[in-house]
């Protein structure tokens, strides 16, 4: 188990620093922020001191090492825009997107799986392809056009849910979740549905079936539990994916999550900001790869036992 | 391949939608372009079918200009990104990845690593900060999308490559004393092709999300130029009094991309020989055969 974890976190800690040095380097070029934070006709000899106070004017290499000095200290350094320490900006935006993206995965899991069982109990029958289609449209609706068009029928025609914001109510919650569980609904759909055609073709569900165990409990127990294995692997790329999604879907509903944050942080050059909240979303990630490589070995007993040695 | 496509009619439809969609984007311009910036206050910001005449059935927008002449515009624009860019990372990511798998060693590791490398962070997010360092624009656009896209294909093209690398056709032309990469090119390539323009099918559907979402967010493709992402956000001010603004656009986004999904599936199903008898089947036998064990098919 420990063997395991370490082989993971070292073959993953390599994309973890390369994500950390290329925003780093990235955000640098995106111009002076002096010129941004400072009134326009600021003198030169202000905008210098503006650069020494935040440590602008040092050479690139002595800022990343400044930074990464930072890091390990769990220093993160302080936001340009509000003054405040940036990791605590991007904590408090953080439980707005994970509540976010936990709902839609778990909404995404459970309708998938009775969607996509469903169809593959009868391939090719009405109910499958229709299903197969809803599910692809579903895959491939850009979330931005959903989400002004739900925003249009239901907050400007009807007027029954609110257009943007977080209030107490959970009405707030229902546009921005819709708009984010079509994609991962309707990819695994299609990804739980090719899982359990094949496995309810192969031999383990015949001999289930001819020893007389009920054809609700074949599904379930002998099927499904094989088909989960690929449904995980893709359900793993589908909350990454939901990170594309809230950034969109945040900005669009006023949402105070990291995407948000993370768009403001870019628009207003606020480097320290912007450079955690990335690295807590692709820690955040990495965890989750962890976590679903866990699962695998969980499920599949063959993995275990590789893993366990 | 023509009669297999007939055989699955929503493949057949999308097939056609996109042929018309390629045509529409390139002659429509040529026909109605001007049509797209024609302004006239008079017959501004009126409903679908509300002025006479096939230009306007998609209602105008607030300077008055057809909607759908600059949906067509759009298209150009819209296409013009999806395609080069999916013609790069495919080009890019399947030479890479047919190399790196039919060597193995060292070579498969590097170019696995920075596969993984990027595409352990979030596409867009990447493209945002890209775009925003480097002005957007649609050469921009295009090298950003294609490079976060190469490790698609990559990963498949490795994985094919790995498995025929040990195939005995690929050792005997290794016997003759055949180059590697003319190996690779004459006889891996042909294999993995269908596998790789499947996935492109797919890709294409997903550049151009992307690229309309970049312009929605307003880091795409930048006025005076229209995309069709583009037009849902301007149209997004409007949506109180004129939802056809932001409604048809999007909406042709979602045919273009289903249709691109839909017949990504079909391709998938006619180049896997494993698979192919579904669609020679007629429907009725279909449905019986469907169930059948693996074994048996085989």
């Amino acid at each position: 188990m420990l063997t395991f974890l370490r082989k993971r976190a070292t073959t993953s800690l390599l994309p973890l620093v390369a994500v950390l040095l290329g925003v780093f380097l990235l955000a640098r070029m995106t111009g002076d922020p002096a010129a941004l934070y400072l009134p326009e006709n600021a003198t030169e000899a202000q905008k210098e001191t503006f650069r020494t106070a935040n440590g602008l004017d040092l050479p690139v290499w002595q800022q990343l090492l400044d930074y990464l000095g930072g890091v390990v200290r769990l220093d993160f350094g302080t936001s340009l825009r509000t003054g405040e320490p940036a990791a605590e900006m991007a904590l408090r935006a953080f439980p707005a997107t994970l509540q976010l993206a936990l709902t839609t995965m778990v909404l995404a899991v459970v309708i998938s799986i009775v969607i996509g069982s469903y169809a593959a109990y009868r391939p090719n029958s009405l109910a499958d392809r229709l299903a197969s289609f809803m599910s692809m449209t579903a895959a491939s609706v850009p979330d931005f056009w959903l989400a002004i068009t739900g925003v249009w029928i239901f907050a400007v025609m009807l007027g029954v849910l609110p257009t943007s914001g977080v209030d107490a109510s959970m009405l707030s919650w229902v546009l921005p979740i819709a708009t984010l569980l079509f994609r991962p609904a309707g990819v695994l759909t299609q990804v739980v549905r090719g899982a359990m055609v094949s496995a309810l073709s192969a031999p383990y569900v015949r001999l289930a079936r001819s020893k007389g165990a009920d054809s609700r409990r074949v599904v379930t127990d002998h099927a499904l539990r094989n088909a989960a294995a690929p449904a995980l692997t893709v359900a793993g790329d589908l909350a990454v994916g939901l990170v594309n999604g809230a950034v969109v879907v945040e900005s669009i509903f006023g949402w105070p999550g990291i995407g948000k944050l993370m768009i403001d942080s870019i628009l207003q050059r606020d480097f320290a900001v912007l450079q955690a909240a990335v690295l807590l979303t692709a820690v955040t990630i990495f965890v989750l790869n962890v976590v679903i490589d866990l699962c695998y070995a969980l499920l599949d007993a063959r993995v275990r036992d590789k893993a366990l040695v | 391949m023509w009669r297999m496509l007939w055989r699955d009619k929503p493949a057949t439809v999308a097939a056609l939608v996109l042929t018309l969609l390629v045509l529409v984007a390139v002659f429509g311009p040529m026909l109605i372009g001007d049509e797209a910036n024609a302004q006239d206050l008079t017959r501004a910001s009126r409903a679908p079918l509300e002025v006479d005449g096939w230009l306007y059935v998609l209602g105008t927008d607030q300077l008055g200009r057809s909607v759908l002449a600059r949906l067509v515009v759009a298209a150009r624009t819209t296409l013009s990104v999806a395609v080069p860019a999916v013609l790069i990372s495919l080009v890019v990511g399947s030479l890479i990845g047919m190399w790196a798998g039919y060597h193995r060693g060292w070579r498969e590791t590097v170019a696995m690593r920075v596969a993984d490398v990027i595409l352990s962070f979030p596409s867009l997010l990447m493209a945002v900060v890209v775009l925003y360092v480097f002005s957007p624009s649609a050469r921009n656009i295009v090298l950003v999308l294609a490079l976060t896209r190469i490790p698609i294909y990559l990963r498949t093209a490795r994985a094919e490559s790995a498995e025929l690398a040990s195939r005995l056709f690929v050792d005997a032309a290794r016997t003759f004393g055949a180059k590697s990469s003319a190996i690779i090119l004459r006889h891996v390539f042909p294999i993995v092709l269908p596998t790789l323009l499947t996935v492109a099918t797919l890709e294409f559907c997903f550049v151009m999300l992307a690229e309309s979402s970049l312009s929605f967010l307003g880091i795409g493709i930048q006025p005076p130029d229209v995309s069709w992402g583009l037009m849902v956000s301007q149209g997004r001010t409007y949506l109180q009094t004129a939802w056809w603004l932001s409604f048809f656009p999007g909406l042709a986004i979602v045919v273009a991309t289903v249709s691109a999904t839909v017949l990504a599936a079909w391709a998938r199903l006619a180049t896997d020989p494993g698979q192919r008898w579904r669609l020679t089947l007629p429907r009725r036998q279909r449905r019986r055969a469907v169930p059948a064990p693996m074994e048996e098919v085989r």
